[in-house]
């Protein structure tokens, strides 16, 4: 309806403008909801691979090994070891014994090593949960059919044991642990001297550097290495920290020497690979969070008779930490989950010992997917999909971090 | 009130009024230019400004004058591409002479902003942070004071006292230049520049600031840039009208008392602003 009286004209016109309004509406609805459905799809098919039925034969049924009446689940230790004895090999019974004294282990790590040693599991087909779930019957049927000796077992792949048990060649006991040590270690290297260095760089082009032909060209310089691809960095960490800077990156000139290790393929290596990665993202995330600090703050403290370095200090450094802080972790979350360059800088893919320093071998979440989603066996898939989530937690963790921080600084602010 | 100040450095050390032969003037402007990068924005500004009274500068927009003020505590400098020739004296001495810290100057001559900006910190914090960065060695207890006696000289200590510990930027506008007020008055400077304090404010608070303005007049000379043509004459002693040349340039047309300014102008163009007739 026109609002007065006869102007057809102006009402044709408006409807036309409301008509595009819509569309462009409708466009972007339907981005949002194909971004929406991408990411469940992801995360449906990561947790459909993360559970579910698995056909598992071994060599001898857990239920043989035990003497009639018992379950092997329930006998003490004492009574375990003698199988143990009787059905490995002496000397891996010795080795076994060197690793920890009989005396020493619990029930549950005797049963564990009587059913992986004598019993020998293996995953013969796995299924994911959505077909578990919805084919159970025909499933049991098909695995009395194929593996008379074998059990259909519903597993949880992700699981504490799996978070907290080292790499294994046998997917049923391998976790992640290694991995998880071996990127928290990375991590920690990238954020003590990314975020110095990043933050320290921010200030002084922000607020000290004259805006000279100089100034202009290092600043396009870092935009251009914030968008180079990760793998050339990946070249530089390979050609120059662990070439050229192997007896520092592999310790031996703090007298670290441990011939089985590493070749400057360390931790610190990698470490310092990424924190050249991310060290652009970190100073243009820190440098935008320091414009925006408002330059009325600026005037207000030089009106006072400040210096620079008392005003960056009180008011601009206090005043962009939330934004830098927000930026820096982001970027943390970028390198937490960075394969490419670490595969070149020779990230070892089996790693069954803990790293003990920064100048250990190591593997780690993303590495540790990536080899395991290029192995033929059907159960790799699926520990790799419980990998994924755990890397998908620590992200979660991160940002949720990042969300934190800035919330609780700018509320200190207000 | 007994604040025990002391400078970091001594390099510029002014004379107070009462030593000095020239004591009338609070600053003195000779020739002054400022440029920025190739533009001149203000030239041959010869202005001398009255000790411990209100000095008004008007004028249309764009003829410099908040230019000239913020060359009178070089707060020119924080524009890489400005670049300012000739004298400005305070208290007989050039502020921008070779040796001279502008980081000094502006302890010494304060400045309140167009739009009320206090630090987002506590109130007690944007008055005590001025007077510790500029060496205050005191005890708590001193502090208390001056925090009190400055929140007191900006006529805010009433509206504030009970909340000394809430954030500055939870006042209203008003209330917060009069904390930016407060905030230059305590580290005690000799002069304090106003650039459009009320132009952000409502009627109200506009008369309080106004005010306020008068009370300080009595110990600082104060130095005020606005466009609100009334406010000039209600508040100051003396005006100092600017206007533009053909090339955009600012330059001082007439000063004098207001009064005079006001009521009997030499130049024509001065009466045209004045009654309206432009700008």
């Amino acid at each position: 309806m026109s609002l007065q009286g006869n102007q057809p004209q102006l009402q044709t016109n408006l409807n036309a403008r409301h008509r595009r309004g819509k569309i462009w509406r409708i466009i972007f609805i339907a981005s949002t909801i194909i971004a929406i459905i991408a990411l469940a799809i992801l995360l449906i098919s990561i947790i459909d691979d993360s559970f579910g039925y698995a056909a598992i034969t071994y060599k001898i049924p857990p239920s043989q090994l035990a003497p009639a009446g018992k379950s092997l689940e329930t006998m003490s230790c004492e009574e375990l070891i003698p199988i143990l004895e009787e059905n490995v090999s002496p000397n891996r019974f010795r080795q076994l014994q060197s690793e920890k004294p009989f005396t020493e282990w619990s029930q549950e790590e005797c049963y564990e090593t009587v059913v992986f040693e004598v019993s020998q599991p293996k995953a013969e087909e796995t299924w994911s949960l959505i077909y578990s779930l919805r084919y159970a019957n025909e499933l049991a049927a098909y695995v009395e059919q194929e593996y008379p000796d074998g059990i259909l077992e519903f597993k949880q792949w992700l699981n504490i044991d799996f978070i907290t048990q080292p790499q294994s060649k046998d997917p049923l006991i391998a976790g992640i642990r290694t991995a998880i040590i071996g990127s928290l270690y990375i991590i920690i290297i990238v954020i003590v001297i990314a975020f110095p260095i990043g933050i320290a760089a921010a200030i002084y082009l922000e607020e000290y550097a004259s805006q000279s032909r100089i100034h202009r060209i290092i600043q396009t310089n870092i935009n251009n290495l914030a968008g180079v691809p990760s793998i050339i960095y990946g070249m530089l960490g390979l050609a120059f920290f662990v070439r050229v800077l192997e007896p520092l990156t592999s310790g031996y000139i703090f007298g670290y020497s441990n011939e089985a290790t590493a070749n400057g393929r360390t931790i610190l290596s990698a470490g310092l690979t990424l924190t050249l990665l991310i060290l652009p993202v970190v100073i243009i995330n820190a440098q935008e969070a320091i414009k925006a600090v408002p330059n009325s703050l600026r005037e207000a403290s030089y009106g006072m008779g400040a210096t620079k370095w008392q005003t960056v200090w009180n008011h601009v450094l206090p005043n962009a930490v939330s934004g830098i802080l927000t930026g820096t972790i982001l970027s943390v979350s970028r390198a937490f989950g960075e394969t490419a360059p670490l595969i070149v800088v020779g990230a070892s893919t089996y790693v069954t010992f803990d790293p003990d320093s920064i100048f250990s071998k190591f593997t780690t979440i993303p590495i540790q997917i990536y080899q395991w989603t290029a192995r033929p066996q059907d159960a790799y898939k699926n520990i790799a999909a419980a990998a994924i989530i755990v890397l998908l937690i620590f992200l979660l963790a991160l940002n949720a971090t990042a969300i934190y921080l800035r919330n609780r600084y700018s509320r200190r602010l207000q | 009130m007994s604040i025990n100040i002391k400078l970091a450095t001594d390099q510029f050390t002014p004379t107070t009024p009462t030593e000095t032969s020239n004591g009338r003037f609070a600053v003195e402007a000779t020739n002054l230019h400022v440029y920025y990068g190739n533009f001149l924005a203000v030239k041959e500004v010869n202005l001398k400004v009255e000790t411990q009274k209100i000095t008004a500068m008007i004028g249309p927009s764009g003829c410099g004058k908040s230019t000239v003020l913020r060359a009178f505590n070089r707060m020119n400098d924080l524009v890489p591409i400005a670049r300012t020739e000739g004298e400005v004296l305070f208290h007989g001495q050039n502020i921008y002479a070779e040796g001279v810290d502008p980081v000094e100057v502006r302890k010494h001559v304060g400045m309140v902003f167009q739009k009320p900006n206090p630090f987002p910190k506590s109130i007690y914090e944007n008055i005590a942070w001025g007077v510790r960065i500029n060496g205050f060695k005191g005890k708590k207890l001193d502090m208390d004071d001056v925090v009190v006696e400055s929140l007191k000289d900006a006529a805010l200590w009433d509206e504030v006292h009970d909340k000394l510990q809430q954030s500055g930027l939870s006042l209203s506008g008003g209330q917060q230049q009069r904390l930016c007020i407060a905030r230059a008055v305590a580290v005690k400077p000799d002069i304090i520049l106003m650039d459009e304090p009320c132009s952000a404010l409502d009627p109200i608070s506009t008369l309080k600031i106004e005010e306020l303005m008068r009370d300080l007049s009595k110990h600082y000379t104060i130095i005020i840039v606005t466009h609100n043509m009334q406010q000039a004459a209600r508040v100051s002693d003396y005006t100092a009208f600017f206007t533009l040349d053909e090339n955009r340039a600012g330059y001082l047309m007439e000063s004098g008392q207001t009064n005079q300014i006001f009521m009997n102008p030499k130049e024509k163009v001065t009466e045209d602003y004045i009654t309206g007739r432009f700008g």
